[in-house]
């Protein structure tokens, strides 16, 4: 049987010549991601501005009245409701503030929620309450911080991991392109206004995850190559190391996309933000271990002394293999 | 290195067989087969996004608790005093900044107060430090202030008795398989699938259940009480229900009343005569003796029954009551009344909690997400099997089996934890089954490579294996992490994804690695091919 390869055996592309003009269109695209993230902002679920979402299915209709609903839950005097579609059209959510004093007595924001199902299931026979979501905005400030701090922490341990287990060029390499996949997948959720859920956040570990294997891939090659070609010029040597691994990197993202994409195209509509975050970064981080993390090196000036055990430099102990 | 002694042959697949044999209970459950009696039931459970439910964050407030303890130390600091063989008069005695504050009338005396105080507190747990700091100001002024390390205990007790109350009620109401944990120092997390309307449950939550019989103050006047002005010695307390709107209040004694804790029962009852609902409660002896104290001194006056700090009713006593049951009226529906009759059965809560949070999904959304998750999982493992078979041919193989091996051992191992399948759950189910493939991906392109630098078979597979482990380990650590710390700061669902994707990673190089080694291994020795078609 012949077996199927997506790529040559032996390819040379010369990746790190077009390092420049893709470092800077990677920076350009970071910066538009949080330029969107700053103006448009992120549409942010209930989870993390506190208040209440109503999700409601209306079973034998084609399309949500978005409208109509809008103009009946208006009139309930909670003030205007915003009502977005999530999965299909007859699918949506009716998102509200708190009212005033629900911070101090619970049973006001319940009797909101009891209102509006009650005003929804009366005018709309086929409608079917999907859930309520109701969360003060005590927790969801505790619920932002916290998925802040877990970021923050997550791509630091996982940088600090990759300077003790590689050198600390590799581990700065690492966190940029980290900083570079997150940025980008926020920049997606700005653009899209898809809603941003702790759902979300937890794409973003899986992210964080995920996206380094390829840059650990690339990594892990380089120092081999490091110290079986002491002569080679670092450009070249990082070209060729990509290249080793790129039949690797190529059949692993597309394994990686072909079960996203039936997730994504098949799975459940709740998670259709979560999936697309995940996608993305798996796409992102593809791109990124090659013009990120690579190039960095060069830059910080890594050089095969760093690896090498015996010779003069100072970063002996790092050299060992655990 | 290919080397595989027997014994370790049957270690691999004992590990792998006991694994994905107790995935069994939860495939049959899915398939909707069931499952024999009496064999062990190792099941994924599903969350509540997947089966539909209520979750409930409840907190507590722990100044409620700083003032309950500065109001119950005031009763000790009374009594003790009065009860001194030389009673001691204080005055002016008061809650000021979150502290008790009295003056010693008789300055000569301040030694002998410290000393009566001084045992009514007590270490604060293992901390070294008491509950409560007792100082002298001013010549005569004592200050008894809660220390932080008594008010924390005093609020982890608190919310230990809760726990237990919450739980009593929940129980009480006939759901199936509550979850109640603690959380933090003030909260309590409430879980109860299947649950689609948890009004009835938040009424009987948010009901603090402390009842509390008092005499009233008729000489107060009405204008001062009107206008919430206390007599000394006096509260103010409003009604539970007003007329037009306005609740009126009423003037009853601050102390000498007696506490409704007491209880041995509480039933729902009516009254005979106008046929409305009424609790009727059943005092335990030392509450019966009290209950009967307080009545028998006080014949012709009236009394205010208050339940969370509103009066029910302030009826007049027109006989002691001695049998030891009383029965308690206000403006109650059938419906408040067994649910007050429930919360005095399972006791007072010891604080008031707060909703700071609620989540109820639908039954039908879950079962959606599980049928839709379901297929893209079929489809997506299919797509990518025949992806991996055309790609490596006989090794492909190998890394199928050690995919659908894999499936089995997380859905196995999580039922064996107990943990819960949630919506994110499947979607990292699915991930990991494409990032497993990526070690197999990786050793085989390594393998590839040392046969065109001209390795001979076996060399180049060990070699293989070898040099691609590194990147495998390091690669896994990275996520390990990840899910690790999403574990720490997730809460509910995203939990329950970090937990799939720990036990998947950990199974993936199991099955990856370990697995695909050994069956490689064991082709070589047998087949022992001249060339790989890889």
């Amino acid at each position: 049987m012949k077996l199927l390869k997506l790529v040559p055996d032996h390819t040379n592309i010369h990746f790190l010549k077009w390092r420049v003009p893709f470092y800077v269109i990677s920076m350009l695209l970071v910066a538009a991601s949080w330029g969107l993230v700053l103006t448009r902002g992120l549409n942010l679920g209930v989870d993390f501005i506190g208040g209440q979402m109503i999700r409601v299915t209306f079973e034998r209709s084609a399309e949500a009245p978005v409208g109509v609903l809008r103009d009946e839950v208006t009139r309930l005097g909670y003030g205007e409701p915003e009502i977005q579609r999530f999965g299909k059209p007859n699918e949506i959510s009716i998102r509200m503030k708190l009212p005033a004093g629900a911070e101090h007595d619970s049973t006001l924001s319940d009797k909101m929620a009891r209102t509006i199902t009650t005003a929804v299931k009366q005018a709309h026979a086929d409608a079917r309450i999907d859930g309520v979501d109701s969360v003060s905005g005590k927790v969801s400030k505790e619920l932002g911080w916290d998925a802040f701090r877990a970021l923050g922490l997550a791509a630091l341990f996982v940088a600090g991991y990759i300077w003790l287990r590689f050198e600390w060029q590799f581990g700065i390499g690492a966190l940029l392109s980290l900083v570079h996949d997150v940025s980008l997948t926020l920049g997606m959720f700005a653009l899209t206004q898809l809603e941003f859920d702790l759902n979300i956040v937890a794409a973003l570990l899986t992210l964080i995850g995920y996206s380094l294997n390829d840059t650990i891939v690339v990594y892990d090659r380089i120092r081999e190559n490091l110290k079986k070609y002491r002569k080679m010029p670092i450009p070249e040597l990082l070209d060729l190391s990509v290249n080793e691994t790129l039949a690797r990197t190529i059949v692993t993202s597309l394994s990686m996309l072909i079960t996203l994409v039936a997730l994504l195209l098949l799975g459940p509509q709740v998670i259709f933000g979560f999936t697309a975050a995940i996608t993305l970064g798996i796409f992102v981080g593809t791109y990124s271990s090659i013009y990120m993390a690579a190039p960095i090196l060069i830059w910080l000036k890594v050089s095969s002394k760093s690896f090498v055990p015996g010779d003069a430099s100072g970063d002996v102990p790092a050299a060992k293999r655990a | 290195m290919l080397d595989f002694p027997r014994w370790k042959v049957i270690l691999i697949w004992a590990l792998a067989l006991v694994c994905a044999l107790s995935a069994l209970p939860t495939v049959a459950g899915m398939a909707g087969l069931r499952w024999p009696a009496g064999l062990p039931e190792p099941k994924v459970n599903l969350g509540l996004d997947l089966a539909g439910g209520s979750h409930i964050l409840l907190e507590a407030d722990p100044t409620q608790v700083r003032t309950q303890r500065i109001e119950a130390m005031e009763e000790s600091v009374r009594n003790k005093l009065r009860m001194m063989a030389q009673p001691v008069r204080i005055s002016d005695i008061s809650n000021n900044n979150g502290s008790l504050n009295f003056l010693v009338d008789d300055p000569t005396k301040i030694d002998a107060v410290r000393e009566a105080v001084l045992p009514l507190t007590n270490g604060a747990g293992l901390t070294g430090k008491r509950d409560w700091t007792i100082n002298v100001v001013d010549g005569n002024r004592f200050v008894l202030a809660p220390t932080q390390e008594g008010i924390d205990q005093a609020v982890t007790q608190a919310m230990d008795t809760a726990v237990e109350v919450v739980r009593k009620r929940i129980d009480a109401l006939g759901t199936k398989e509550p979850t109640i944990i603690r959380s933090g120092a003030n909260r309590i997390v409430v879980q109860v699938p299947g649950l689609q309307d948890p009004q009835a449950l938040k009424n009987l939550l948010g009901q603090t259940a402390k009842l509390e019989f008092k005499l009233v103050d008729q000489s107060a006047s009405p204008a001062d009480v009107a206008q919430g002005i206390a007599p000394p010695g006096d509260e103010i307390v409003p009604y539970a229900e007003g007329k037009g709107g306005v609740a009126p209040k009423i003037a009853v004694k601050r102390l000498g009343g007696i506490r409704g804790d007491q209880l041995t029962n509480a039933q729902l009852s009516n009254n005979p005569q106008t046929n409305a609902a009424t609790v009727t409660i059943t005092f335990n002896s030392d509450g019966g003796a009290r209950f009967a104290k307080l009545t028998s001194a006080n014949v012709g006056k009236p009394f205010a029954i208050i339940l969370d700090g509103k009066v029910l009713s302030s009826p007049v006593i027109n006989e002691a009551i001695l049998g030891g049951s009383a029965v308690i009226s206000g403006n109650f529906t059938v419906d408040s009344a067994s649910q007050l009759a429930i919360s005095l059965r399972s006791g007072a809560l010891p604080v008031d909690l707060k909703v700071v949070e609620e989540r109820t999904v639908g039954p039908d959304l879950g079962a959606d997400s599980i049928r839709k998750g379901m297929i893209a999982m079929g489809v997506g493992t299919l797509a990518l099997a025949v992806f991996i078979l055309v790609t490596y041919g006989r090794f492909g193989v190998y890394a199928c089996a050690a995919l659908v091996l894999n499936m089995f051992m997380i859905l196995g191992i999580m039922g064996v934890v107990g943990t819960t399948l949630t919506l994110p759950g499947i979607a990292g189910f699915v991930l990991t089954i494409g990032a497993a493939v990526d070690a197999n991906v990786l050793i085989y392109e390594r393998i590839r490579e040392e046969r065109h630098r001209g390795r001979r078979v076996v060399q180049a597979v060990e070699m293989g294996y070898k040099e691609a482990s590194h990147a495998i380990f390091d690669a896994n650590i990275t996520n390990i992490i990840a899910a690790t710390l999403m574990f720490a700061f997730g809460s509910g669902p995203v939990k329950g994804f970090a937990v799939v994707l720990i036990i998947g990673i950990a199974t993936s190089v199991f099955t990856a690695v370990v697995m695909t080694r050994m069956w490689v291994s064991q082709w070589l020795r047998r087949a022992r091919p001249a060339d790989l078609n890889l």
